[in-house]
């Protein structure tokens, strides 16, 4: 697959993430007053940034394979 | 004046200079952490270490972030990498060298209602090459604050040098001056998908081109009329890459206050890499101040198109490569972490802080990779070609202390 | 050239603002819970004062930034027909006892913990605050806090005190 091609189809993809969260007859299934769990310190996805940037350098100086290695989300959702 | 080209030799130490480019893609991912909030406002200092295969590789990383109003954070980081090296590839072809890499990065955030903008750079210098990265990245949150939407882009620009020894003098090859560009395009869909467990799905799509090789790693070629049995030769690279990542993670949380994480990535790319990353975590609050983490990777990878430990004969194919990383290889880590939370009485700005040390273990089986030191010292015992395959155990140390004020 | 253009578009359309309801003429549905002091508390009670309802949770950090001022705020107005319920939101109240030990509120503190009220309410986030005038309807609702937000409150607080 050319590059133009990848690019294009993650905007798309983006795009329509967005258009079908817009217009979606599903309504969210944990509440905002439900997340005491996501909130909790352990499971936030980086528990700490300067040693997950650390240790996937460590394996990405040694291995052929990178990328693909973050994650931004969950937490406690307030305001 | 005479010129004598020191061979640096494969290997060049954690992090090397060829790899550096990995490193914005890390920090990038690494920094806006958590959907629709700023990072909180904390300094972390950390030694590292990492020690195997006659490598030594260690020094600090300091990391501050700074939240200046309520929509707007800073960070920025200070690392360094202090290399020590003697590696097999290194004693293959040339001497032992010591050399120091330093790496300074400054970004920000917005926060505007659902949506974070981010952006940065990374200066990364050492004494042969010169990388610079800029970073960027959108992330939405939608559907409630279930899902969070990222699109992040980077771009490094690198300059490669070859290090010579002038006169006693180590010095840049006047005569070689090389570049390397990348560009990293990521998309990545966080999902909540019920009180206790969020997915995440991952992709990232990368191009290289330029010069992507190492200027001092050499491949060797069955040389029958030399003593042991191979001459070496310099390694030819394509010079483009491109490259694909996907990678699916659940988190899990345990009734009783513990989180159990599952990962797994696959690579692919346009030199024949196949790799599939598989990891496992599990993380527990015990006692009052206390959280215990432990960790087992599992990585299998298959060899580029290009590589061989050894060919057959000299100029085989267009490009010829023997690093290591792009050999055939399987490797286990396993890796444990303990986390102590504190207070300090008297400083009453610091809300909170912690003391974590952190442990690895990672063990490599090449398959296709010999330790040719053998033949080197041993010519008659082992022959080229069938001495033993290589094994790399490693050591790394994480000590560091986290501040939230 | 295309490529960036197709880019551009999804970024823009990812950066759209969040789309926030408003409140109508709704009256404050009715709803019992117990407190903080064991007793038991029903919203029609207070018929005849401005009431002001607070979704918090000890999880979440805006609630505990907002809770002192809103603190401050209740005692401000406590003596001119006005009332502030606390109603935490969590299944177990340990942690939220565990926090107001540390820093306690003078208004009354509410348990929700089968969340029957934030879904009644229809709490959209946290921290949630409803603000009820003296004829039991529904004036205002604000999602989140961000500091600076108390000004709306006793702005709102101001005008429905007076009616």
């Amino acid at each position: 697959m050319r590059t133009s091609y990848r690019i294009r189809t993650m905007a798309v993809a983006a795009a329509l993430l967005v258009a079908a969260s817009a217009c979606s007859p599903i309504e969210p299934w944990v509440k905002p007053y439900e997340r005491e769990h996501l909130a909790d310190p352990i499971m936030a996805l980086d528990r700490s940034p300067i040693s997950s940037s650390y240790i996937d350098h460590v394996f990405e100086t040694r291995e052929g394979a990178r990328g693909a290695t973050g994650g931004v989300g969950g937490g406690c959702g307030c305001n | 004046m005479q010129l004598r080209l020191t061979r640096r030799g494969a290997a060049r130490a954690v992090p090397c200079g060829w790899c550096v480019r990995a490193t914005a893609a890390l920090l990038c991912a690494g920094i806006p952490a958590l959907a629709g909030v700023l990072p909180e406002d904390s300094v972390d200092v950390m030694y590292h270490r990492y020690q195997g295969g006659g490598i030594t590789v260690q020094g600090p990383s300091i990391l501050v972030q700074k939240r200046l109003g309520d929509h707007f954070a800073i960070n920025a980081q200070y690392y360094q990498d202090m290399i020590s090296s003697a590696s097999i590839d290194v004693m293959l072809s040339a001497s032992p060298y010591k050399e120091t890499r330093t790496q300074k990065s400054a970004g920000a955030e917005y926060l505007h209602g659902k949506t974070t903008y981010s952006a940065g750079f990374i200066n990364s210098k050492e004494p042969d090459y010169i990388a610079d990265t800029s970073y960027y990245s959108l992330s939405q949150d939608m559907f409630g604050d279930l899902t969070t939407v990222t699109l992040s882009y980077s771009r490094g620009w690198d300059q490669v040098f070859r290090d010579i020894k002038v006169n006693g003098q180590i010095i840049n090859d006047p005569t070689f001056h090389q570049r390397a560009d990348h560009r990293v395009y990521g998309l990545s869909v966080s999902q909540i998908l019920s009180r206790n467990l969020i997915g995440t799905l991952n992709y990232q799509f990368s191009t290289d081109e330029g010069y992507l090789a190492s200027p001092y790693r050499l491949i060797r070629y069955v040389d029958p009329n030399n003593p042991v049995g191979y001459s070496l030769a310099t390694q030819v690279y394509p010079n483009t890459r491109t490259m694909d990542a996907a990678s699916v993670s659940l988190k899990y949380y345990l009734s009783y206050r513990a989180a159990l994480t599952g990962k797994y990535r696959f690579f692919t790319d346009s030199w024949g890499i196949v790799a599939h990353t598989l990891q496992v975590d599990y993380v527990q609050p015990v006692w009052r101040h206390w959280t215990l983490d432990s960790n087992i990777r599992y990585y299998t990878q298959g060899a580029a198109s290009f590589y061989s430990d050894l060919f057959p004969y000299a100029n085989y194919s267009n490009y010829m490569a023997r690093d290591r990383e792009l050999a055939e290889f399987h490797s286990i880590t396993l890796g444990a972490e303990a986390s102590y939370a504190f207070t300090i009485p008297h400083l009453t700005w610091i809300q909170k802080s912690s003391a974590t040390l952190s442990f690895d273990r990672m063990m490599i089986h090449y398959l296709d990779y010999r330790n040719a030191l053998y033949s080197k010292y041993d010519p008659g015992v082992f022959k080229a070609g069938e001495e033993p395959l290589y094994t790399l155990n490693a050591n790394i140390i994480q000590a560091y202390v986290s501040i939230w004020y | 050239m295309r490529n960036r253009i197709v880019a551009l578009a999804a970024i823009l359309l990812l950066a759209l603002p969040a789309w926030a309801g408003a409140a109508g003429d709704v009256q404050a549905p009715g709803f019992t819970l117990q407190s903080v002091d064991g007793k038991t508390v029903t919203l029609g009670q207070y018929k005849g004062d401005v009431v002001m309802i607070n979704f918090w949770a000890s999880w979440c950090g805006p609630c505990r930034q907002e809770m002192p001022l809103l603190d401050d705020i209740y005692k401000q107005y406590k003596d001119m027909g006005f009332v502030l319920l606390g109603v935490n939101v969590e299944p177990d109240a340990s942690n939220a006892n565990r926090w107001l030990k540390k820093t306690p509120v003078s208004y009354p503190i509410l348990y929700d913990p089968k969340s029957a009220v934030s879904q009644l309410y229809q709490v959209q986030a946290m921290p949630t605050t409803v603000i009820i005038d003296r004829q039991g309807v529904v004036r205002y609702v604000h999602n989140g806090y961000l500091p600076g937000d108390e000004n709306q409150y006793m702005n709102s607080i101001r005008s429905l005190i007076v009616q």
